[in-house]
């Protein structure tokens, strides 16, 4: 019988896959957009869902201050030795210095940890793992709505449940300041509760300064645990320090937050990946001992960071001309931004549009909330070879002062 | 105030690393470090490739390669020419467009996604209790990775024979054949970590005999591949006689110290699976797990090890390279175990050129070991693993000295 069973067992196996039920994973929906895309003939078609930055010709951006520093490093000829699981020194050190400000207590004291990342999402993952082994108090993490779509399943795999605070405001295509208020004063005690440091993804609406300080009270009373996550510092207004702000006014009001850093966009190092996640503790050894975690979470995912992002952006972070060089750079493509949003509302009020378009000139950052319904979208990829996410969200960095005529044309037309 | 993390414990250190650590205060100037597995010159230096720096510099002066995010699965021409590596030019399962793979952190990268792809999808949906059999011993990252993947069952299958300095080959036999069916077992490709011990053709057929009849999990760890023999294809003879068997398997290769790329994190996860079909949705699946562990790969590396492989004369160069620190292993071995018999040192030392690879075990106890940290500032792991590469002919007659003293002395 157990003969006969091991022959069987070798025809099944020689038949069947062990992958017989593994079921085709759904599209991804960002990547889904570009793969059409790609496959549209009309010379007129605008990639809109692409979150990554592009000059006024369409063409991705390596900054000139990333070049110089990449030929230093190759002069140095160093070598290839892994990092320490924690990354690189004087990145963790410079990307925390860039997000708190050199001056800053919580450095100075040595109270914090910041560690290498792999970009944003790898801090999230870090973070998000962090919090669900160490912090027993609540299993609850609050994402505005809506979120950068990728925020839910991390924090989901990580164990914590997802729940969810007013944001956006469609009537206004705004701050739903208000809803925002009263939802945060009903998240239960010691709750993790994630903000967008600046530039809101995907809508581009963030709260005014008044507005954070209320928040950052509130937050306060309600004892819950402030989780930033900072992906665009530098690429919303285009001044480092002022996009900074609000986690800055929070470490001030006394929240000891998280952070995620990420330096896909700021540096154009999307593919590098390259990021940092911090904890601000009560005090230095408490941050040692929550750095000895975090290598523990490490190891098993990816036992050390890569070097060469890191080494790049450090080179930056700490040489002081290609600092200030990377500073004008990092304001000339949010000015770019700025001036498309600009360029987008004017061709609209040209075409004859009698929509109130306001907010595209008010949120900020890389995104743009529209308010367009998914049926309009629709026709805009369909009709005008248009493409963006279905919830209207558009990638300002993907318009150009060639294309922006013709997209304000074509939304003109959708929303008449 | 009462802080959330008041409740933290200190984490004890990773002991590699803390070695290394240990071994750079050390002040001593006879110091020696066989820690750490990463390779060295002759002069004790780290050794980047002729290859890699000629390539970087293609890389660099190129200035129409930018930034941009890669795929979330990775390089592809990274990606098919790595699996390449793995198994063979003219392998049938390639042809047969049933082989993909996942370009990952590492070779630890690799071995995640692998682990947590096995938890969701494999032997039923979330099947957390499917026991994972690790070899007694074996590198120390893979209870983690498997245990932070979900799996609760973590096993050890019986590998090392300490009295004979050499495979327990019915041990571990006798461990595949009491494993419950579809088990999944961690196989090292070739220079086992850390013993140095690998089975021979002939033991890899039994090995597979067994798994296939039970229907037992392959998944290849394979780090050190043309690192172990100097020879690519040798090197990947088991992963290899697997697929030829018909097996659907992972192996999770990393390209750390084959292409002494340690710190650009470059692995690939290559997947076989009995068609097409189940390969693609197999994929889907781990992008989806990438996407929010890493979103996608760094690329430099990608791009390095890519242009190497796919071009003749580079590919050759490389191979030569790999050759290269080979050799210096197998000269160190040799020299090792000639001193220790002139020396007259007790036990038999044959284990130490039968061994292969990076690591070799050399039987010492913690006392001796410990002795050796202390009193002779040898730098090894408590285990009796040395690393090879830590070896010079500058430093040689002293380890080979300190250890003879080592196991005369220390009981």
């Amino acid at each position: 019988a157990a003969y006969l069973h091991s022959i069987l067992n070798f025809f099944f196996i020689f038949l069947s896959s062990w992958w017989t039920e593994v079921q085709m994973g759904p599209p991804d929906p960002i990547l889904g957009v570009t793969e059409a895309f790609k496959r549209d003939t009309n010379p007129k078609k605008m990639n809109l869902g692409v979150g990554a930055y592009r000059d006024d010709q369409g063409k991705p951006f390596v900054l000139s201050c990333v070049r110089k520093a990449e030929a230093q490093i190759a002069a140095k000829k160093l070598d290839k030795e892994y990092l320490p699981i924690g990354g690189l020194a004087e990145f963790s050190k410079a990307c925390s210095q860039l997000a708190l400000g050199p001056d800053n207590e919580v450095l100075k004291s040595g109270r914090s940890i910041t560690i290498q990342t792999i970009s944003g999402t790898g801090s999230l993952r870090v973070g998000a793992n962090f919090v669900s082994r160490f912090h027993n108090a609540s299993r609850d993490v609050y994402l505005p709505k809506p979120s950068w779509g990728n925020h839910t399943p991390i924090f989901r795999d990580a164990g914590m449940q997802l729940k969810a605070y007013s944001y956006y405001d469609p009537k206004t295509c705004g701050f739903d300041f208000k809803g925002a208020l009263h939802d945060i004063s009903k998240i239960p005690e010691k709750s993790v509760i994630v903000l967008h440091a600046c530039a809101h993804n995907p809508t581009g609406v963030d709260p005014r300064p008044e507005q954070w300080k209320e928040m950052a009270a509130l937050i306060k009373k309600r004892n819950l645990l402030v989780f930033f996550d900072m992906a665009y510092q530098g690429f919303a207004s285009g001044d480092i320090d002022r996009d900074a702000w609000a986690v800055r006014d929070f470490i001030e009001q006394g929240h000891n937050i998280l952070l995620s850093q990420s330096f896909a966009k700021n540096m154009g190092l999307y593919g590098e990946r390259v990021g940092g996640f911090t904890v601000v503790c009560k005090d230095v050894e408490e941050a040692k001992r929550v750095e000895s975690q975090l290598k523990i979470l490490i190891r098993p995912i990816y036992s050390n960071p890569p070097m060469n992002g890191a080494r790049i952006a450090s080179t930056i972070l700490n040489t002081p001309e290609l600092y200030k060089e990377w500073l004008v750079e990092v304001k000339d493509m949010a000015d770019r931004i700025i001036t498309m949003r600009e360029m987008f509302v004017s061709n609209l009020k040209k075409e004859g549009s009698t929509h109130n378009w306001q907010h595209v000139t008010e949120q900020i950052g890389m995104f743009c909330f529209t308010g367009l319904k998914p049926e309009q979208v629709e026709r805009l990829i369909k009709e005008f070879s248009i493409y963006m996410t279905k919830d209207g969200r558009i990638s300002v960095a993907g318009v150009t002062s060639a294309n922006v005529g013709y997209l304000a044309h074509a939304i003109h037309a959708v929303t008449k | 105030i009462m802080s959330i993390f008041g409740e933290v414990p200190q984490a004890a250190p990773v002991a590699v690393f803390k070695l290394t650590a240990d071994f750079r205060e050390d002040q001593n100037p006879r110091k020696v470090n066989l820690g750490v597995g990463a390779y060295r010159t002759d002069e004790c230096q780290p050794w980047v490739l002729p290859v890699v720096r000629k390539v970087e510099k293609m890389i660099a002066d190129d200035h129409s390669l930018n930034h941009e995010y890669l795929p979330i699965l990775g390089l592809p021409e990274f990606r098919s020419s790595s699996s390449k590596i793995a198994l063979g030019e003219d392998s049938p399962a390639i042809k047969d467009n049933r082989v993909g793979a996942v370009q990952c952190l590492g070779g630890t990268g690799a071995l995640k996604i692998g682990a947590e792809f096995l938890r969701r999808w494999y032997n039923g949906t979330d099947n957390t209790k499917t026991p994972v059999y690790v070899s007694a011993p074996t590198w120390e990252n893979h209870n983690a990775v498997f245990s932070n993947a979900g799996f609760e069952d973590i096993r050890p299958y019986k590998y090392w024979d300490a009295g004979k300095r050499g495979l327990d080959l019915e041990g571990f036999l006798g461990d595949l054949e009491s494993a419950p069916d579809h088990s999944i077992f961690v196989l090292h490709a070739c220079a086992h970590n850390p013993t140095g011990t690998d089975p021979t053709q002939d033991q890899w057929k039994q090995i597979a005999d067994v798994m296939m009849r039970k229907s037992l999990f392959a998944f290849f760890d394979s780090a050190y591949q043309g690192f172990a023999s100097g020879n690519l294809d040798k090197d990947a003879w088991a992963v290899r006689y697997f697929v030829s068997q018909g097996f659907e398997l992972f192996c999770a290769q990393s390209f750390s110290k084959n292409f002494g790329l340690y710190n650009e994190r470059v692995g690939n996860l290559t997947v076989v699976a009995k068609d097409q079909d189940n390969l693609n949705r197999v994929l889907s699946q781990m992008e989806k797990i990438v996407r929010i562990t890493w979103s996608n790969p760094p690329s430099q590396g990608a791009r390095l090890v890519a242009i190497t492989l796919n071009t003749p004369e580079l590919f050759a160069e490389w191979k030569d390279n790999v050759k290269t620190m080979a050799d210096r292993v197998l000269l160190m071995r040799a020299q090792l175990k000639e001193k220790l018999k002139a020396l007259g040192t007790p036990g038999t030392w044959e284990h130490i050129t039968e061994q292969i690879g990076m690591f070799s075990f050399t039987g010492l106890n913690p006392k001796q070991v410990e002795y050796l940290v202390k009193e002779k500032h040898i730098y090894l792991m408590a285990s009796g693993r040395i690393n090879m590469c830590g070896l010079t002919t500058k430093n040689i007659d002293y380890v080979a000295e300190s250890i003879h003293e080592a196991v005369t002395t220390v009981q």
